[in-house]
């Protein structure tokens, strides 16, 4: 796995309440850090050894994260979780199709774990630009009724773009319903398709937590997107609170990084 | 030790509150803090209708420090009046009220109506923000001018029952922040709130463009803290007697103490809620330690101290060397 890190913390508290969906928010630099953002990242999975362990998936591309990836066996970790909104599963066997982009896919194990205990069937499809960007490839094979791996420059898998493979995909799968974690874009496009076909789509958005959260708590607000609620109004919610995972076809993705005229509190709210 | 601090009628349990803006509504730091055991928590700012702020990016990481443009964020009075108030006053949280306007008026109106609450029973202090932008001055902010930032504090005052203290909290960003000081003390003001962001801007490195969608926006955290000491600092000089609520990247006891004898009444936590939203208990008992290590019995011993000679300041006891070493 070259393009990603993989970590594995001792953290019984959050091993024990973790359901899958739901992310840790990790202080990076040490304690006279000059770095106060947290950093969000989604859990790949947990496990009882060691009284429970938390497993996630990251990559080292700014100072925090090269901290984070630095850190050696036995170093304390500041980290707080688990946080956020999990997946809601289907209350009967479904046939579930899992999205994942890049490392984006790492929150998607522990869901599928979770969906096989209830009889679900689970398609995975594992989406990058690149081979060695691909998370999971081997662990979806083996676990999963079917996997398909798509890379835009068709170093793995099948070459091409999830829009333009995945209707075909849904239909042979026969998918009850898609779970999509990853680049925003691609969430966008999945919550689409999906939407067009009437099926209900839950995208985890990691990539906008990442990029846009500080605190991970709910406190700070800054991660927040335009979202059309039960009432039908659009609010402003926050990715770390209401989310990470939400209803795919309630985000107004392509007003992501604006404040609708309608939205509450906004321009004509 | 007795912690209690005083800011003109009203005795906090302790001199630590927390920053406006910085604990949400409280119920999502509650889990991490317990917000009863606070001197005081000090409410996002709330003005008369709910305003979605400002797009994303609204956060950026600086050096030690966040900067923020977030555009004032909040739910509106009539939902913090129905909802938010009601769950701190069910808590038994001290509250801060931090109350904002686009107008003199506005600021008249969120008051007035926070006074005749029934939830307001758990107001120990309103705090004016008069870095709120004048929509009738073309943005500029209240605290930019003496005039403005005293004609807000007085129909804050004029609403607010007089046994409430009323804090202004002023911004860094202007020529003498004593002037503004002593502005918003002649209109009534308890004491002051010291001191809200300071503007600056970031770059992305990745698109060479503002990082903000806001284009500039407030600095908090401890890069802030000497301008946050120098201002605590000018303003006690200058109004020894006013109550100040000292603040700007504060994460330990020492920090705080600094502001104490800077000349500090209270001080806040504010951006490192967002790092460590369980920092209060922390910073509390450092701050305990610290004093009492000097032999001070209580906050107030230490305010002001660092206007006075060096003589006059208590130095850390010294353990004395034990008997046995000379045998």
């Amino acid at each position: 796995m070259a393009a990603y890190h993989a970590m594995t913390v001792v953290a019984p508290a959050v091993a024990e309440r973790f359901r899958p969906g739901q992310f840790v928010a990790v202080a990076v630099g040490g304690e006279h850090t000059s770095l106060l953002a947290r950093r969000c990242l989604p859990v790949y999975e947990v496990k009882p050894d060691y009284g429970g362990t938390v497993e996630f998936v990251f990559a080292a591309d700014d100072p925090g994260s090269r901290w984070l990836a630095s850190r050696r066996s036995r170093d304390a970790l500041d980290l707080i979780g688990p946080l956020g909104r999990p997946f809601p599963l289907p209350r009967d066997p479904a046939s579930c199709l899992l999205v994942g982009g890049a490392h984006g896919s790492s929150g998607l194990f522990a869901l599928a774990d979770a969906l096989r205990q209830r009889d679900c069937k689970v398609h995975f499809v594992l989406a990058a630009p690149h081979a060695h960007q691909v998370y999971g490839a081997l662990s979806a094979q083996r676990i999963g009724d079917s996997s398909t791996v798509i890379t835009r420059d068709g170093s793995l898998g099948t070459a091409g773009m999830v829009p333009d493979l995945l209707p075909a995909i849904i239909d042979r799968t026969e998918a009850d319903v898609v779970y999509a974690a990853g680049p925003t874009g691609m969430l966008s496009a999945v919550s689409g398709i999906a939407s067009s076909l009437g099926i209900p789509c839950q995208v985890s958005l990691g990539e906008l937590l990442g990029e846009t959260g500080a605190c991970g708590i709910g406190v700070c607000a800054s991660c927040v997107l335009p979202v059309i609620g039960d009432d039908g109004h659009t609010r402003m919610v926050r990715a770390c609170a209401e989310g990470p995972v939400l209803r795919g076809e309630r985000v107004r993705w392509t007003d992501l990084g604006t404040i609708p005229l309608d939205a509450l509190g906004g321009p004509r709210g | 030790m007795d912690l209690s601090t005083r800011i003109g009628g009203v005795t906090l349990a302790n001199p630590l509150l927390t920053a406006s803006g910085c604990g949400g509504s409280g119920r999502e730091l509650a889990p991490y803090t317990d917000l009863a055991r606070l001197g005081a928590f000090t409410t996002a700012t709330v003005m008369g209708r709910p305003r979605a702020g400002r797009p994303t990016p609204r956060m950026a990481e600086t050096p030690s420090g966040l900067l923020n443009a977030m555009g004032l964020p909040g739910p509106g009075l009539d939902a913090f009046l129905a909802r938010d108030l009601p769950w701190l006053t069910e808590h038994e949280v001290p509250t801060v009220v931090s109350v904002g306007g686009g107008s003199v008026q506005e600021f008249g109106e969120v008051a007035g109506r926070l006074a005749a609450s029934p939830a307001a029973r758990s107001i120990v202090g309103v705090e004016v923000n008069v870095a709120c932008p004048n929509a009738e001055d073309r943005g500029r902010m209240f605290a930019a001018s003496p005039a403005a930032a005293a004609e807000v504090v007085r129909a804050v005052r004029g609403a607010i029952h007089r046994d409430v203290p009323v804090l202004a909290k002023l911004s860094p960003d202007v020529t003498d922040i004593a002037t503004i000081a002593l502005a918003c003390a002649d209109a009534g003001a308890t004491g002051l709130s010291l001191i809200n962001t300071v503007s600056g801007l970031a770059i992305d490195p990745a698109t060479l463009r503002p990082a903000l969608s806001g284009v500039s926006g407030g600095l908090s955290g401890p890069a802030l803290r000497p301008v946050a000491l120098r201002c605590v600092f000018q303003v006690h000089a200058a109004i020894p007697e006013l109550p100040i609520v000292g603040g700007g990247g504060v994460a330990t006891g020492s920090d705080a103490l600094e502001f104490l004898v800077a000349g500090a009444t209270a001080v806040s936590v504010g951006t490192t809620l967002l790092h460590d939203p369980s920092a209060p208990q922390r910073i509390l008992r450092e701050l305990e330690e610290a004093l009492a290590a000097r032999g001070m019995t209580r906050p107030g011993d230490a305010v002001g101290l660092a206007h006075r000679p060096a003589s006059a300041v208590p130095q850390i006891a010294r353990p004395r060397a034990r008997i046995e070493e000379f045998s």
